[in-house]
């Protein structure tokens, strides 16, 4: 019972993230932003129960996606600046 | 009883994730966003831990702690090593200048 | 709607349902609940913290000491808490949490002093003593 109360704060805190995410400017910045949204898909998914999901979207969200991001953004040429 | 500590915790940490949300979203400098992501990768950590607590099976949702504290770490350094190598659009366009009028 | 108010039914009977430490110590249980309160006392101060300060490095170091010592104390609560008997089982658990505790304190203060090293060879300029005499607020201060 408690579970539903969690689900609805990471809901909220999942479409603020993804609000920020669009809204920020920097595109670093962006793809840290990226990075929480990911923890909190996580954070569903663990809430929801499917343990294996979450394990491996927290590993790509934080581990793996952030970094081809910021990657990606250090090699382009043009850079939009904050 | 351990339900309902858990609970209380699970909602008085989303309470207080409000603030840093806040950082996240209005952070003059990009490096307080950063740094709000920063203090939300280690307090997954601890939700973790309060669903693993509701869930009764606490053991597997530990090591979930474990490895988000470490992917966190990952994140954060990647991108405070890179943030200070990109250069703004000004910087570039001045260095190219320079560089012409070298030549 | 209807899961929004029956979620809130299940709060206010929590505490009658189970009120029965099932199989927990009772005093390893208070003293887990206190220092989880006082781990969210702490976050509640770095969170203050990241508001209200007025420069980047102030926040810095609010949010990089706060949010590591609450993670400590909350997770040091809920080891106690959830330690059923003193079997090697959750002995092992204690442990666990001990090293995600362990792991949280090597790397939250890497990654805060990489992220202020970054900012500061991005020549983020902290605030000085002048910045605050100038500026809108310093003055409401001196006022009073």
């Amino acid at each position: 019972m408690g579970l539903e109360l969690l689900n609805i704060f990471i809901l909220l805190l999942l479409v603020v993230t993804a609000l920020a995410a669009l809204r920020v400017r920097d595109l670093i910045t962006a793809a840290a932003v990226f990075g929480v949204y990911s923890f909190l898909m996580c954070l569903l998914w663990a809430e929801m129960g499917a343990v294996d999901v979450a394990f491996t979207e927290a590993t790509v969200g934080a581990g793996v996606s952030t970094v081809v991001l910021v990657a990606t953004i250090f090699n382009l040429k043009r850079k939009s600046n904050d | 009883m351990t339900h309902w500590f858990a609970i209380i915790m699970g909602a008085a940490l989303f309470t207080l994730m409000i603030p840093v949300i806040y950082r996240i979203w209005v952070g003059p400098t990009s490096f307080d966003r950063i740094l709000g992501v920063n203090v939300i990768g280690t307090k997954t950590a601890v939700l973790l831990v309060v669903i693993g607590t509701l869930f009764d099976r606490v053991e597997m949702f530990v090591d979930f702690a474990i490895s988000y504290a470490l992917l966190n770490f990952v994140g954060a350094i990647v991108i405070s090593r890179y943030l200070n190598r990109t250069i703004s659009l000004k910087d570039m366009e001045a260095r190219e200048k320079e560089g012409a009028r070298k030549r | 709607m209807m899961s929004w108010l029956t979620s809130f039914q299940c709060l206010a009977s929590a505490p009658t349902e189970t009120v029965g430490t099932e199989g927990g110590f009772l005093v390893l249980q208070v003293i887990g609940v206190l220092l989880g309160v006082m781990g969210l006392l702490f976050f509640l101060g770095a969170a203050v913290g990241l508001l209200r300060f007025p420069d980047f490095y102030t926040r810095m170091h609010a949010a990089g000491k706060g949010d590591t010592l609450s993670t400590m104390l909350m997770l040091a609560g809920f080891g106690l808490v959830t330690m059923e008997d003193l079997s090697l089982g959750s002995w092992l658990l204690l442990i666990k949490i001990m090293a995600v505790v362990l792991f949280v304190y090597l790397t939250s203060p890497t990654s805060s002093h990489a992220l202020m090293r970054a900012a500061f060879e991005d020549d983020e300029l902290p605030l000085t003593e002048d910045d605050l005499r100038n500026s809108k607020r310093g003055k409401r201060r001196k006022k009073r």
